[in-house]
């Protein structure tokens, strides 16, 4: 066969020629915007030179602001649970709002099984079950709590695959279904006093050790698995993944089933956080899990993303966040700030498809 | 049933609503045969080939391979039987790579055990697609680039090695050269002369007339969802004009009189 300029040879694998991937750019951001805070910090007259980043109190000879970073992990940690199965729905083509609801009914069920039966003495006031259900092993909340996710999310991947139903409105039914049953599991009373063992799960740091052992466990699956590749494929091309002999309902099904799973992974280590579960729980958690994973980069028209850049997207999330609170503004301002951020990130995602369009 | 026969339809009709694009179309494939189909746009070239392959289901008729009556599930059913295809659509996974998309649905993979979760064997497929391109001299400057950054013609190249890299019992080929240049098209038409050199049977649907002139045995004319001319053009009795004329309509064949 002749050789012609790009001939043969030109069938490499070259390292050199791959792109500039584009979680660079989303961690060159979260740096400019920690910058900015800084800088807003310094120049704002009421902030007292105080530092976003660093250490300016004498007493601690540390760097950074240790405390500000905590609570920024701390507190995306638990939504970054959410948002790594939020990244796999969006990337197979599909949305999930079930997720906030899903986390307030999933906490209460869970914690009626990790109830403990004496507090400080006393029987306790919250319970929800008789005496069998009292001081379980803590295996038995969090298996049933998982239980519970991957039902739900095998209806709304059931409704969606097999019905043909948008996913926006079957999970926006899920939406509603899942806080009808937070609030009827107990009329609405909190579930409160877990175990010692239970409460263990996300004492402390834990919720950011859980959000980064599920965040290096997804990563993998999604880069080096079957199924990884199978949910870009499927949100790529529908009908080429089809065609290529994938069983795409099969397979969207267990995208639902694993994204509300961990969604109700979420539920445990919040409410063993907080020592306690409300109906009202997750409220907004959907949407801010659906930011993370816009903000790092997956695209909402599916087949682009990754685990990393939602990683890196909860991180500018955590920081605009705490950064907010840092400038003294209020929170009701927080929210509608929150809310153009994301919608701009999703006009940046279509103009970033337009320039790869106009290209190719 | 003779078992030289490779690909046999009887009756095979497709209705979409009120929409028939297939009618009762009989088909028959010999063995190393390679057979052109023409016919206008929306003559019903790709829905046959649909029922064919599995991606639809037929509205009525039989369809025999190798003389094994068979009904095909889905897509993969028909590739595990050994039909390998390009379809008009390409079917290919715009943020995917070459290697993915060579082997989306039949990945080499380590660990199956692990079921969906088994491990992509990245470095076998990436031996094997760089093989299967060289074998088929298709050019890629890099086989590591999704297909979004791929021209039009990269595209089908990309859609045509990845049936010319598996063995297969039937290749078929919807409009496989549209948008491809002049020497791309020599190549795919090299890739098809060497198909038919390793007596492998082939289905091609094509526009073009020197192409199907120059590569295969037969053309069967589709018109309006029913076959019209069955045109053995090996001993050079038949022209290109004849053939156009059937694909108008200005001609039917008088053992398919019910299409005219
Ligand atoms: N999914 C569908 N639903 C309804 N009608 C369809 C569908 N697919 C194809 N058709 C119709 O069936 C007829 C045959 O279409 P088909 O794609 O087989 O044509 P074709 O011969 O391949 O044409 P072309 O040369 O343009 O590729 C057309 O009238 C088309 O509009
Ligand atoms: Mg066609």
């Amino acid at each position: 066969m002749a050789d012609t300029s790009h001939g043969t040879g030109g069938l490499s694998f070259d390292k050199s020629k791959r792109a500039w991937p584009n979680e660079a750019n989303i961690f060159i951001a979260l740096i400019c915007i920690i910058g900015m805070f800084e800088i807003l910090g310094q120049l704002l007259p009421y902030m007292n030179n105080q530092s976003f980043l660093f250490d300016t109190k004498d007493r601690f000879d540390s760097v950074f602001n240790e405390a500000r970073l905590k609570i920024i992990i701390l507190q995306v940690a638990i939504i970054g649970i959410i948002a790594l199965g939020v990244t796999q729905v969006i990337i197979s083509g599909g949305i999930d709002l079930s997720s906030g609801p899903l986390v307030g009914a999933a906490a209460m069920i869970v914690m009626s099984f990790a109830q403990t039966e004496l507090v400080n003495g006393n029987p306790n006031p919250k319970a929800v079950f008789g005496d069998w259900a009292f001081d379980l092993p803590v295996l038995i909340p969090v298996v049933v709590g998982l239980l519970f996710g991957a039902f739900i999310g095998a209806i709304n991947g059931s409704l969606i695959a097999f019905t043909g139903i948008p996913p926006f409105i079957a999970t926006l039914g899920m939406f509603l279904v899942c806080r009808g049953i937070a609030q009827w599991w107990t009329r609405g009373q909190p579930v409160s006093f877990p175990t010692e063992s239970f409460a263990w799960l996300g004492s402390g740091m834990m919720p950011v050790i859980w959000f980064l052992l599920l965040a290096v466990l997804f990563h993998f699956i999604l880069r080096f698995t079957v199924y990884g590749k199978h949910t870009y494929a499927i949100g790529s091309n529908e009908d080429a993944a089809r065609m290529s002999g994938i069983n795409v309902k099969r397979h969207k099904v267990l995208v639902y089933m694993i994204a509300s799973m961990l969604a109700a992974f979420a539920a445990i280590i919040l409410s063993s956080k907080n020592l306690t579960a409300q109906s009202g729980m997750g409220q907004f958690y959907e949407l801010f899990a659906i930011a993370m994973a816009v903000i790092g980069g997956v695209s909402l028209t599916g087949g682009r993303g990754s685990i990393i850049g939602t990683v890196l997207g909860a991180m500018v999330f955590g920081v605009i966040q705490s950064g907010f609170t840092y400038v003294k503004l209020d929170a009701f301002y927080q929210l509608m700030a929150m809310g153009a951020i994301i919608i701009g990130a999703v006009v940046l995602d279509q103009w970033r498809q337009k320039q790869a369009a106009a290209r190719a | 049933m003779e078992n030289d026969i490779v690909l046999k339809t009887e009756d095979l009709t497709k209705h979409y609503g009120g929409v028939q694009a297939l009618e009762g179309a009989n088909f028959e494939l010999k063995k190393g045969e390679h057979v052109a189909i023409m016919g206008d746009n929306g003559a019903g070239k790709s829905t046959f080939v649909r029922q064919i392959t599995g991606v639809e289901q037929r509205t009525r008729g039989t369809v025999w391979l190798y003389g094994e009556n068979v009904a095909f599930g889905g897509p993969l059913d028909a590739r595990e039987a050994g039909i390998e295809t390009v379809f008009q659509t390409l079917a290919l996974a715009d943020d995917l790579d070459v290697p993915d998309n060579l082997f989306l649905g039949r990945e080499k993979t380590r660990l199956d055990w692990l079921g969906p979760f088994r491990l992509l064997d990245y470095k076998a497929m990436r031996r094997a697609t760089i093989e299967g391109l060289e074998k088929t001299a298709v050019k890629i400057p890099n086989i590591r680039n999704t297909i979004r950054n791929m021209s039009g013609g990269q595209r089908q190249c990309v859609a045509i090695a990845r049936t010319a890299t598996f063995h297969s019992r039937l290749t078929i080929m919807d409009e496989p050269t549209a948008a491809l240049g002049v020497q791309e098209t020599a190549q795919v038409e090299n890739i098809i002369r060497t198909l038919k050199e390793q007596g492998e049977p082939l289905i091609l649907i094509s526009h073009n007339m020197r192409q199907v002139f120059d590569l295969v045995d037969r053309i069967v004319v589709f018109r309006r969802g029913r076959i019209c001319a069955n045109l053995d053009i090996k001993n050079g009795d038949i022209t290109g004009e004849d053939v156009v004329a059937y694909i108008t309509g200005a001609k039917t064949q008088p053992e398919y009189q019910e299409a005219a």
